[in-house]
């Protein structure tokens, strides 16, 4: 089968400083796969160049074959390209629920309607409602986004991300910087993302029993470069990974 | 639980009541200054409007919003003259007007509104200078700096009667800009000032939308700069400079960015404050430096009204309400106020 993304050759330099060097990685649809490596490995800097925020200095990559060389982030994401930010980025004095709607409204392909008040899209608004009950963040829903604590902001980047609705998600450490009791809820919307099997998932992240539970491979970058991919046993087992990163694990 | 405006909101009923009084107040005052002086209230409330789609809600620093209003205002002064000042004449130089300013936004916006804020800026200034230029060395169409006076279409030499249409095109500028805001575009316009980086990565395409609302401000600048010729009946090239530009600034910031009663209210604040600054001036000649004034008012605005008249006001309100209790759905959007500068 096709895979649904690759990339070849993907490479980015800042000055002299390699920060992802030489990525050749292939994933076909539906599948899960996570992102591993140290602090600066390179991991949000190749979801930058996939997702078109950055631009390769070498190399390129591939949607079901079709060259993203040329497309940029907005293109990336109509195609089917959807992320999410390990620093939030959200719109941060929009409340919670114009937040998610304008996510929706542009999966709807509601962008040049003029003179229509938006209230009366009333599927968008619902959509966005049934997004924020998803994330558990209806009882915010009219608080701006600047007033969110850092573990809400993450659930609304989640939200953001997954109202766009794209076939491929590429999720940034959504975790990172959660308090231990908003992990597992986030999880549970990972895991059911999962279950109901249509998307294609790119997940970073550090906490390990998370990754060996969800994935169905994971990849470890190291300098920028592709250390290993394997199912969770083969990299757990992989000596070189488990000196590498595995053996100074002390991440959370 | 989430309704749309109602059409006879309090709101509303409020505007309504407000364009009445504005309506019968030249009966009631009675006197041609005044008249006067509410026709231009009126129009640089349009033209402070139109800076507002850029400033305010798209979050697009612009220096060159004159160029537009001069070209409403050379466009009717230059077919009036040539054409004769009739009622379609004028109705044609105002479409012709809107279509050149919608033109120009459409090129200069595509060039440049993909470079960084303060380069967009300064192109902006450059451009209306060079248009500023041109108004100046076109002698044989628009008599220089000393420009030309035209005729009147005839029923607007009843001061009144056009100050009539002016609140009317006031009225509709409001209504019309209030739809676009609240529209899903104009969701998006607010989306690009708060992360336009964020918004590409939802999928808009943010040049056509920065692009599409300069149009519009454009436009809009350039029905505000034919108004204002006819209300001089006169046109030279005052009407492309900085001034302009600096009064829509002014206007926009002491009102209240990113609403459109803020402007409205900012242009009748500085259009009276002119007004008797300039005519105390004849009594005390420290007054005639009113500009002066002008600056020092600004930047105590600034310092202690970020949120310019309209933000500050609304801010207040709700203090005042969750002081009387009305607690929760009061501090939520307190907080709101707050946050929205
Ligand atoms: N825009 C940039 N300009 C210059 N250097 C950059 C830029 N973005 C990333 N880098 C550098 O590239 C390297 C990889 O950064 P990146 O953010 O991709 O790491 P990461 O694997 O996501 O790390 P973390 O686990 O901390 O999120 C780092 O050394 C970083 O300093
Ligand atoms: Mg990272």
């Amino acid at each position: 089968m096709e895979p649904i993304i690759k990339t070849s050759n993907l490479s980015i330099k800042f000055g002299e400083h390699k920060a992802v060097d030489n990525i050749n990685f292939e994933m076909s649809a539906k599948h899960f796969k996570s992102i591993i490596g140290p602090n600066g490995a390179g991991k949000t800097t190749f979801f930058n160049l996939i997702s078109g925020e950055l631009e390769p200095t070498e190399g390129d990559v591939f949607f079901k074959g079709l060259s993203l060389r040329k497309k940029s982030s907005v293109e990336r994401t109509r195609l089917g390209i959807g992320r999410s930010f390990q620093i939030t980025n959200v719109f941060p004095n929009l409340t919670v629920l114009e937040n998610v709607r304008l996510a929706v409204q542009s999966k709807r392909k509601v962008r040049f309607h003029m003179l229509n008040h938006f209230l009366k899209y009333k599927e968008i608004t619902n959509e966005a409602i049934g997004i924020l009950e998803q994330v558990l963040l209806t009882d915010k829903m009219h608080q701006v986004a600047n007033q969110l604590s850092h573990g809400e902001k993450r659930k609304l980047e989640i939200g953001m991300l997954l109202a766009l609705d794209t076939e491929i998600l590429l999720l940034d450490e959504p975790t990172a910087g959660m308090s231990l009791e908003e992990v597992p809820a986030i999880l549970d919307v990972i895991r059911s993302i999962k279950e109901r099997g249509d998307k294609t998932i790119l997940l970073i992240e550090h906490k390990m029993d998370m990754i060996i539970d969800l994935s169905d491979s994971i990849m470890v970058l190291f300098n920028g470069a592709l250390l290993a991919d394997g199912t969770p046993e083969e990299i757990m087992n992989n000596e070189t990974v488990q000196q590498a990163y595995l053996g100074g694990l002390a991440y959370d | 639980m989430i309704k749309q405006p109602l059409l006879l909101s309090k709101v509303n009923v409020v505007y309504a009541i407000v364009v009445g009084v504005m309506a019968v107040l030249p009966f009631v005052l009675d006197s041609r200054t005044m008249t006067i002086l509410l026709t231009q209230f009126c129009i640089f409330a349009i033209l402070a409007m139109s800076y507002d789609i850029l400033l305010g809600y798209t979050g697009i620093i612009s220096f060159g919003h004159a160029m537009f209003f001069g070209i409403g205002a050379y466009t009717t002064a230059i077919m009036l003259s040539d054409y004769g000042p009739s009622i379609g004449i004028f109705a044609v130089s105002i479409v012709v007007g809107i279509v050149l300013s919608a033109i120009i936004s459409v090129i200069s916006g595509a060039l440049t509104l993909r470079l960084k804020s303060h380069f967009y800026a300064m192109f902006t200034l450059a451009i209306s200078g060079l248009f500023l230029v041109l108004a100046e060395k076109w002698r044989t169409v628009t008599k220089g700096n000393d420009g030309f006076t035209f005729r009147a279409p005839e029923l607007f030499r009843e001061r009144l009667y056009f100050y009539f249409l002016v609140l009317i095109c006031l009225v509709v500028v409001f209504i019309l800009l209030k739809r676009i805001v609240a529209s899903p575009f104009g969701k998006v316009l607010v989306a690009i000032r708060e992360n336009e980086q964020r918004t590409r990565s939802l999928g808009y395409k943010t040049l056509g939308y920065k692009i599409i609302a300069s149009v519009i401000a454009g436009a809009v600048a350039s029905l505000a700069g034919s108004l204002y010729a006819i209300s001089l009946r006169f046109v030279n090239t005052s009407v492309m400079t900085m001034d302009i530009t600096l009064d829509a600034l002014m206007m926009t910031i002491i009102g209240g960015v990113g609403t459109l009663i803020g402007p409205i209210i900012g242009a009748g604040v500085i259009e009276f404050a002119q007004h008797y600054l300039s005519g105390l001036a004849r009594e005390y000649p420290i007054f005639e430096r009113w500009i002066i004034f002008f600056g020092i008012l600004y930047i105590l605005a600034v310092i202690f009204f970020p949120r310019g008249i309209v933000g500050t006001v609304s801010l207040r309100y709700h203090e005042w309400k969750l002081k009387k209790g009305q607690k929760t759905k009061a501090s939520v959007k307190l907080r709101e106020k707050e946050i929205q500068r």
